[in-house]
Parts: structure tokens; C-alpha cells; sequence
């Protein structure tokens, strides 16, 4: 099967991120073969909806499951909505993350366990991730080519 | 200087700090004007989130009508599931999640894109409640209207909107702006003619007050500082305007009859000549502006 674990960089040996909706990036991972996919998460600065946003890109991929320690209301209800399973876990890789999740360690989420936007206050103590980088450099470079209002 | 031939202004009162006496002065400007000029003034109360402009202005008011955002609906049976929808909204108010397709009306800002996006017609807009607008006229007999967004919504620019729309074309606008300088502020002063800008001498309101001269900078609104409160010994601000070239309209000083007054709901500085002189010094101030900008 498939599962997008959220991380916090785009290899295997990269520490989880407990934040769904705002992980820099999701690591989509061929349990059968250990191939992965890094997918920089686009929605990791949207101000509202990153959580259905991510979950939107996630099941885009075709991951059947995600692992990530924190889940918001909103995205819970679309994983769950699109059939998606959503494994607790805290710490450690992205390898160790999948290793547990075969190993049978890993417990089903059944409810989000935060509130909306708690990722966010995470995401700016922890400054701006490269997506959020890259994405802001883009906007400010469309703001630079709208015309200055006239009259 | 009595000027006889007012353009229909629109101005706004902002501050990128709350507290500092937008409301004060809106109201206090708007009495000023209205002495001035009477039956040729109205105030708009655009902070929706936290209205009180009626407080000081004590208008008699109307019946409350309801502002509705239109929020999708999707036709189950028509929707192909090709995911248009999720991929036009800004906001992920609407999502396609495989086979599922899943709307969220409290994140939706009801702008219409994934409707129009659609390219079988699946979606239907109908409208949601997010608050109510109210008008009225005050004992003085000035316009005034005032918006009210619903507990727990996310967003105020619908109501603020609607509040704006009341407004006649014909008078003189004045804005009691939202504190801040995001999107309810920002649709606040979008489109004045100017945008009075209240501040205090304090480092943190420099800091605010930066900001909300950048935003009105950005969306190209002429903008003046009201320093209120002005003699705590903080230099900052007034080094900041002349640095920035920004016109300096008004000091007004620490002043403990101003703060009793408002607290007892009463616009002090509409009622006290000196003041009142400032003030009509301000609006002369815009309307000079006005005219310049346009090359009158």
C-alpha cells in the first residue's frame, strides 16, 4: 500500500513532522518495495483550509493512509470523507515511521486531535518552511507584475 | 474656512493598532462635518467584528437586515468528480477527495469561482447568513449605518461590504475602520479618497502604524497621520512621518477630559471648540489633498 507520512524533508531519514496540514513535505511510500515520492506540501502557508488542501494533494498521490501525529478537524473529515486511514505517530524518521506502521505499532486515529490552526503558530516558530519560501517568492513576484491602481 | 463645495469624499479612519482612537475621531469628525455642513455627512461603521461607533452616536436604528455569503451546493448526480472546483477555490472551501466531494461553508468567501468553474453545471450557489446591517440616523441627524458579523464566522469582509453598499453617493463618507491591517481593514480603505491614519506616540504604535501606512500605500489610498494622545515624550512617530514624508493633519494631547468623556460614551473632541477647530483644519487638510491629487 500507499501511505504519505507528513515530514519535515523530502528522504526516508528525515524526521516526521507532527503537523498534517502544514508539513513541509509528505513522503509518499510504497510499503511493498520502500520506493518513495517527496511531495513538497503547497499548502503548508495557505491561512485557511492547508488541512483540506494537504489532504486534497495527499489523496492526489493515491495514498491509501497517512501517518501524521497531529490531524485538524477539517482534514479529518476529508481523509475520512476520501477513505483515507490516519495513523498516529511522534518522533523519530520517516523510515522508522513506516517500519512501525508494518510492524503493526501504529493505532488508527479515530477523531482529529487538534484544533483548527494549530499547526500555524508551529509553522511560523518554526520559520518558513522551502515550500512556504518558494510559494511566497512566487506571490510576491505576481504582486510585482499587477498594475499600480490608476486614477 | 467654510468650503461650501464639498466633494462626495470617502474618508477612512484606520490605525494598524487598536485603541489608539479610530472611532473617536471618525465620530468626532463626522459631528464636525455634519455642524459644518449639514445633512451632507454620514458614518459607516465598518468594523463589524466589534462595532461600537453607534455607542458614542446613539443613532435610532432599524430593523436588522441579514447579509448572506452564497456557498456551493453540489449536484451529486451531475458532478464528474473532475476536481475543477477544489483546484479554482483559494480558500479549500471545496474539495474532491476521490469519489467524495466535500464543501466548507464556514472557510467559503463566497466568491462564485468553483460554480463558474465547473464545466457541467453540478454546482448551485445558495445563500448563508454571516451577519446583519443596520441604518439609522442620529439625534444630530447624520446617516449612519453599522454592520454586524454573526459569533464564530471567520470572515467580515461580506458584512463590511454590506455596510458599504448602504452607503448614498450623494454625502460626505466617513469610515470608522477596523484595527489592523488585514482584509477587514483593508476592504475598509480599498477605495476612500483618503485614509486617516490614528496613532500613538508609543514604540508599538510606530510599529502598527508602519504597517498600516504600507497597506494604504499598496492599495494606492493618500494617507495622513492623527497623532492621539500626543506628549508621553516619544519621539518616534513624528520622526518616522517626516522621514516617510507623511503628513502630520492633528496632535491631540494626552487629554484626561477626552478619556472621561469617552467614557461616558461621549465624543469629546466634536464638542469642545479647539478641537472642533483641528478637526475642520483636518478636513481641509483632505479636501486640499483631494483637489492636488486631482489637479484642481
Amino acid at each position: 500500500m500507499k501511505v504519505a507520512v507528513a515530514a519535515s524533508g523530502d528522504n526516508l531519514d528525515a524526521q516526521t513532522d507532527p503537523r498534517f496540514g502544514r508539513c513541509p513535505y509528505f513522503l509518499v511510500v510504497d510499503t511493498d518495495t520502500m520506493s518513495f515520492e517527496a511531495v513538497q506540501n503547497s499548502a503548508a502557508i495557505q491561512g485557511s483550509g492547508a488541512g483540506i488542501a494537504a489532504v486534497q494533494l495527499v489523496a492526489d498521490t493515491g495514498a491509501d493512509a497517512v501517518i501524521a501525529a497531529n490531524v485538524g478537524p477539517n482534514a479529518f473529515t476529508a481523509l475520512s470523507a476520501g477513505g483515507l486511514k490516519v495513523y498516529g505517530f511522534a518522533g523519530g524518521t520517516v523510515r522508522e515511521a513506516v517500519s512501525a506502521l508494518l510492524a503493526g505499532q501504529l493505532e488508527e486515529t479515530a477523531a482529529a486531535n487538534v484544533p483548527s490552526h494549530h499547526g500555524m503558530a508551529a509553522a511560523q516558530a518554526a520559520g518558513t518552511s522551502p515550500a512556504a519560501r518558494a510559494q511566497l517568492q512566487d506571490l510576491q513576484k505576481q504582486l510585482d507584475k499587477l498594475p499600480k491602481r490608476q486614477d | 474656512m467654510i468650503v461650501h463645495d464639498w466633494p462626495k469624499l470617502t474618508i477612512a479612519v484606520a490605525a494598524g493598532k487598536g485603541g489608539t482612537g479610530k472611532t473617536l475621531l471618525s465620530t468626532s469628525l463626522a459631528l464636525v462635518l455634519h455642524a459644518a455642513y449639514p445633512g451632507r455627512v454620514q458614518l459607516l461603521d465598518c468594523d463589524v467584528e466589534e462595532p461600537n461607533a453607534h455607542l458614542l452616536m446613539r443613532p435610532v436604528l432599524q430593523a436588522e437586515v441579514p447579509v448572506t455569503v452564497p456557498v456551493p451546493e453540489v449536484n451529486l448526480e451531475v458532478c464528474t468528480r473532475c476536481g475543477a472546483c477544489a483546484h479554482a477555490c483559494q480558500y479549500s472551501a471545496i474539495a474532491v477527495i476521490r469519489q467524495a466531494v466535500l464543501t466548507f461553508p464556514n472557510i467559503c468567501s463566497g466568491c462564485g469561482a468553483c460554480a463558474y468553474v465547473c464545466p457541467v453545471g453540478a454546482i448551485a450557489e445558495t445563500p448563508r447568513p454571516v451577519g446583519v446591517t443596520m441604518s439609522g440616523t442620529t439625534p444630530e441627524g447624520i446617516d449612519f449605518h453599522t454592520g454586524r458579523l454573526n459569533v464564530g464566522e471567520a470572515k467580515s469582509t461580506p458584512v463590511t461590504k454590506a455596510v458599504k453598499r448602504l452607503a448614498r453617493e450623494d454625502l460626505i463618507s466617513v469610515l470608522d475602520a477596523p484595527p489592523g491591517t488585514a482584509c477587514p481593514m483593508q476592504e475598509t480603505v480599498a477605495e476612500a479618497d483618503y485614509c486617516l491614519l490614528v496613532t500613538e506616540p508609543t514604540p508599538f504604535g510606530l510599529s502598527d502604524l508602519r504597517a498600516a501606512v504600507e497597506t494604504c500605500r499598496a492599495v494606492s489610498v493618500p494617507c495622513g497621520i492623527v497623532i492621539n494622545r500626543h506628549g508621553s515624550g516619544y519621539s518616534g512617530v513624528e520622526e518616522y512621518c517626516a522621514a516617510e514624508n507623511l503628513p502630520v493633519l492633528a496632535l491631540i494631547p494626552q487629554d484626561r477630559k477626552v478619556a472621561e468623556a469617552y467614557s461616558r460614551g461621549e465624543p469629546y473632541l466634536a464638542h469642545d471648540p479647539t478641537y472642533q477647530r483641528v478637526l475642520l483644519d483636518v478636513a481641509e487638510n483632505i479636501l486640499t489633498n483631494y483637489r492636488n491629487e486631482r489637479g484642481e
